[in-house]
């Protein structure tokens, strides 16, 4: 039940100036640039625009800055700013084959064309603690060598030629578009892996892992896992041909899976896709385990009741956005709602009380 | 215009190369080579969104993977070549710098903006996507055994 009351105007204008002056913090500390948040933090600015599904790192990086560094306050307000834009089109699907990868490897082969391309990763780092950079410094160039112009192909295509590995045909049915259409079950897989490439992180690492520890068990290796630019391409109705519209950073995982075969299916290796924007590979590697584990049902598997394999669970469930909102609503006034509870609540004992009496008198 | 297949190739290389330039970049270089001739808005710069889409597995059924933001107009030069440009982002000023030269290329400009303009955000980017793969290729693993166990 809702009723309007008026009041607490003065009290939250000054609640919003504090704010803009504790988002600033102590003036005598230089102020933060756009440029320097989308420079100098870019794995935030990549998972804002990743959760956000709108890829501009500039307006990502406002976000931050904005949200005082809450990236899912950065994500909300990307998403409010997403609904204003009038919508020109869909692209066609990137041709990640094509990616020019900062960073690819596979965990799989060690003997791949293109072979294992670290790119700047944190793996092999030590996570100790580098006071040099509390200190003002110049970074040193990352050394270069001469590129092979050649390209890397996908390392699934290998297992493919062997037949080992199930196939992903080509198939140009327009996707359902969660941005467009409420979220309805069943949902088929290009709906799945949307909801899943927006989803939170820190949610979609969980499920991935709770698959690793047992629940829905679909043992995977990481077959590829590639991160680079790829160009987005979109037909131009008014000039009757597809012209490149711009360029993305993706991050693209594929998992290869055990599968012993099922009613449906001969004994294979199962995919897992993962596909998200920016260099964000925790994230993708996480959707690609989900995607893997809610396939159970068109391959034919057993549905073990685990979480992750529970499409309604899990796509309810895996947008930030959503449950910030339903969750955090709670500490909005519910002043109403709580006074008839609380005359629930006091009939209720009365009611006992008196039942009581009634006993102790009989 | 009747426009032929290589025609058509020629403009959307230059189309995607202005899409993908820095910010204020192809204003600049567009300044740099000539003054900005009259034109009149047939649609004026729009900021909107494209939906991106990838395929699951890499090759299969498409799937919306999000947005990007996108700014578009088209105008026509006084001497009647229509521009259009789509570039990435959300700056008007570079859209309309990109959809001028779109008409100017069809006019007796098209080749001293073909090496004032193109041919310098090709080779920017030639070398800033070398960089970038020769850093990529500096972090290729060399594999060497170490030891071969025996039977």
């Amino acid at each position: 039940m809702y009723v309007a009351v008026k009041g607490g105007e003065r009290a939250i204008e000054n609640a919003h100036a504090w704010l803009a002056e504790e988002r600033r913090g102590d003036p005598s500390v230089p102020e933060l640039t756009i440029a320097q948040i989308r420079e100098q933090l870019s794995l935030s600015v990549n998972r804002v625009m990743a959760e956000g599904s709108l890829y501009d790192p500039d307006l990502a990086a406002l976000a931050i800055k904005q949200a005082r560094g809450d990236l899912i306050e950065a994500v909300f307000l990307i998403r409010a700013y997403r609904t204003t834009l009038p919508r020109f089109g869909a692209s066609a699907p990137v041709a990640t084959a094509d990616m020019a990868c900062d960073r690819r490897v596979s965990a799989t082969f060690k003997d791949v064309p293109g072979g294992q391309v670290l790119g700047p990763t944190f793996d092999y780092t030590h996570r100790l603690l580098d006071f040099k950079l509390a200190a003002e410094g110049e970074t040193p160039p990352a050394p270069q060598r001469e590129a092979d112009p050649a390209p890397v192909p996908h390392v699934t295509g290998f297992l493919n030629q062997e037949g080992l590995i199930e196939e992903a045909p080509h198939d140009d049915t327009p996707p359902p578009d969660l941005t467009r259409e409420p979220l309805k079950m069943p949902a088929d897989r290009s709906l799945r892996l949307q909801a899943l490439s927006r989803a939170d992180e820190g949610f979609t690492l969980g499920l991935a892992y709770s698959t690793q520890r047992g629940y829905g068990r679909n043992h995977a290796f990481v077959g590829e896992l590639r991160i680079g630019t790829v160009p987005v391409e979109m037909e131009i109705p008014e000039l009757g041909f597809a012209i490149e519209i711009g360029e993305v950073t993706l991050t693209e995982c594929e998992t290869v899976n055990q599968f012993t075969g099922s009613k449906t299916e001969p004994p294979q290796f199962t995919r897992g896709y993962g596909l998200v924007f920016g260099q964000t590979e925790r994230k993708a590697i996480s959707m690609a385990l989900v995607d893997r584990a809610l396939r159970w049902e068109e391959l034919g598997e057993d549905d073990t009741g685990a979480p992750a394999q529970d499409a309604e669970f899990v796509l309810y469930h895996a947008d930030n956005i959503q449950a910030t909102g339903f969750l955090e609503h709670i500490k909005l006034p519910h002043y109403v709602d709580f006074q008839s509870e609380l005359e629930l609540v006091r009939k209720l004992r009365r009611d006992v009380q008196s039942t009581q009496t009634k006993e102790a008198a009989e | 215009m009747n426009e032929t297949t290589a025609d058509i190739s020629a403009r959307k290389a230059w189309m995607g190369l202005m899409a993908k330039a820095p910010a204020a970049r192809v204003g600049a270089l567009l300044d740099g080579a000539c003054a900005r001739p009259d034109f009149k808005w047939l649609r004026p710069p729009e900021v909107g969104s494209v939906m991106v889409r990838g395929r699951a597995g890499g090759t299969g059924a498409p799937f919306n993977l999000g947005e990007m933001t996108v700014t578009r107009c088209a105008l026509r030069l006084a001497s009647g070549e229509v521009g259009h440009a789509y570039i990435q982002g959300r700056s008007k000023a570079d859209a309309e710098a990109a959809a001028l030269i779109d008409a100017l290329m069809q006019t007796g400009q098209a080749a001293t903006l073909q090496t004032a303009v193109l041919d310098v955000l090709a080779a920017d980017r030639a070398a800033l996507t070398k960089v970038r793969a020769e850093k990529a290729a500096a972090t290729k693993v060399d594999f060497f055994t170490m030891v071969r166990g025996e039977d």
